[in-house]
């Protein structure tokens, strides 16, 4: 229970910090933030995946359905409050990753990744034909209201959309910290490590990863709404391998361990990118590439096991998975 | 003594290999029973059988008169049947701690939780308890891939004991374990799960450990028991002596 309050606590912190630096911070940074939000979010369902042993090479799948989810809402049915749309992409996520995890619950490794990544590819193959909803053009979506407030301008609105995708990922984050600290949460380490012994001692592997999977889902479709929100426009590329290889990208860059760092991973990666297109504009998939590459060589756990390394390291002591952070 | 595990005309072919021909097997309640033979005697089959690991080709198990043929290791284990590994089966980038709590936090009534952690109150009494049992506590906070392999034997003896099974199965609890360790392990084990109400089978090939710690033994040869009763007259029995312990003149 204490360790339940002390993170509920720290994301009370964290959404403060957030909201003053928003506000102290340049409009095109506070942009970049909500965007990183959005695809934190995406990773950080992989990552909830990863802790039991699975990668999702298809998380544009229910990223795409978040956000055709809160798009189709806005445009058909005038549904133009930024919580409803988030919470329609959540449901999408939701009824998509049901459907979808028995059938693949049992699968793993490459296997499991290569089956997501196909189901990433017929969404986008449909969605490029599908003309009643943009065809390869997509929607485009106007500025969304918040709990009935209407930002004045698109500075407000930018801060406004920033403040409410903070107090997603703070709850997300903290609901995940809580899950991943749980009895549930040990188990999909321990499918990670031993699923032999696993079932031995009375658990179902394919039921903890069918659990993940549905979380992950639901966090896509989160992210997939408020990327929609924040971009003001989405189409099939939401579904496209690239994008969902960009999710995996992110999980390996923050590491299992940490949820904080998977949106410090998140910001950073914006960052680069935003930056490298500006100054590098035909070669920043290989800057990208090569910090892929120096993270998988010199910090294989990722950025969120830097700070267990740091501490323990010095002592020549291994740090256990898993451990709190 | 009722008995408990009860098992009638099991069968298991891996293509020409019998491994088990016909095995029909009565255990009563609180006994200790020890199971040797040579490699692939059937042994382990046995084992994997009566936990779920394998389907036989024919025949059934039953456990207190019910039918459990078939069912996957985690129905079995739920039924009240738990086993250890003749290689320790273990969460390796997992803390001692860790692996201990997975296996007392599984099976409690309440189910498990998505938000309550598993080091609670309860959990970490149990744990205690558990600890001081196998005299483990040293190793509480250590990644299981860095302990030594006498401990992880015992650390998983004790991940099957949680939870009071009604029958352990032990696959080879002293193999790979150094000749002077494998009595003093065999006696912390025995006196760790004495206190219990649990029925044990083990799979052993050191003929003295199954003497001293066995009440009964199941001797196998290829697929099928050639003897059965207490150790000295099994021990001392020709065909046993000829395929087993290799003893005969």
């Amino acid at each position: 229970m204490a360790g339940m309050l002390g993170t509920l606590a720290a994301a009370l912190i964290a959404f403060a910090v957030l909201a003053l630096a928003g506000f102290a911070a340049p409009n095109w940074l506070v942009l970049v933030a909500t965007l990183a939000f959005s695809k934190g979010l995406v990773a950080l369902g992989i990552v909830a995946l990863m802790r039991g042993g699975l990668v999702s090479f298809g998380q544009g799948t229910f990223y795409c359905a978040g956000a055709y989810a809160a798009g189709l809402a806005m445009r058909s049915f005038d549904i133009g409050d930024a919580a409803l749309l988030v919470a329609l992409g959540a449901l999408a996520g939701l009824i998509l990753g049901l459907l979808i995890a028995p059938l693949l619950a049992s699968y793993r490794g490459i296997f499991f990744a290569t089956l997501t990544l196909a189901l990433s590819m017929i969404v986008y193959g449909i969605l490029n034909k599908t003309y009643s909803l943009g065809g390869s053009d997509g929607l485009n979506l106007h500025a969304p209201t918040f709990f009935g407030y209407r930002p004045a301008g698109s500075q407000q609105g930018g801060y406004a959309l920033f403040l409410f995708a903070s107090l997603v990922t703070v709850i997300a984050a903290a609901l995940c910290r809580i899950h991943f600290d749980s009895v549930r949460g040990l188990l999909s380490l321990a499918a990670r490590d031993n699923e032999i012994r696993l079932e031995y001692l009375g658990a179902s592997v394919r039921f903890v990863s069918g659990i993940n999977f549905v979380i992950a889902a639901v966090l896509a479709g989160i992210g997939g709404a408020l990327s929609a929100l924040s971009l003001g426009h989405i189409d099939p590329d939401f579904a496209f391998w690239a994008t969902s290889g960009e999710f995996v990208f992110l999980a390996i860059l923050s590491g299992y361990v940490s949820v904080t760092a998977v949106f410090v991973a998140a910001v950073l990666l914006e960052l680069v990118r935003s930056f490298s297109s500006q100054y590098f504009p035909n070669t920043w998939q290989g800057a990208l590439g090569v910090f892929l590459l120096l993270i998988i060589l010199f910090l294989p756990g990722g950025l969120g096991s830097l700070v267990p390394r740091l501490r323990l390291g010095a002592k020549g002591v291994q740090a256990p998975a898993g451990k709190r952070e | 003594m009722t008995a408990l595990l009860e098992t009638v005309g099991l069968q298991k072919a891996f293509g020409a290999v019998v491994a088990a021909g016909d095995i029909s097997v009565t255990v009563r309640r609180g006994q200790r029973l020890g199971l040797i033979g040579n490699n692939g005697a059937g042994k382990t089959t046995f084992v994997n059988i009566v936990t779920g690991h394998l389907k036989p080709d024919a025949g059934r198990v039953l456990l207190d008169g019910r039918d459990i043929t078939g069912l996957a290791p985690r129905q079995v284990r739920r039924n009240g049947v738990s086993r250890s590994f003749q290689i320790p089966q273990l969460f390796g980038s997992l803390t001692l701690e860790q692996n201990l709590l997975m296996a007392l936090a599984i099976l409690r009534k309440e189910g498990i939780s998505s938000w309550r952690s598993a080091r609670s109150d309860a959990h970490m009494a149990e744990l205690d308890e558990l600890l001081d049992r196998f005299r483990l506590r040293s190793y509480r906070e250590q990644t299981i891939a860095v302990l030594p392999g006498g401990v992880r034997k015992l650390i998983d003896v004790a991940m099957a004991v949680t939870h009071q099974p009604k029958l352990l199965l032990l696959d080879e609890p002293t193999s790979g374990v150094a000749v002077e360790e494998k009595f003093p392990l065999m006696d912390v084990i025995m006196q760790a799960i004495g206190g219990s109400q649990s029925t044990v089978l083990f799979v052993e090939h050191d003929m003295e450990i199954v003497g001293r710690y066995a009440d009964r033994v199941l001797a196998f040869y290829a697929g099928r028991i050639i003897a059965d009763g207490d150790p000295a007259e099994v021990l001392s029995n020709e065909e046993v002596q000829r395929y087993v312990t290799g003893t005969a003149a």
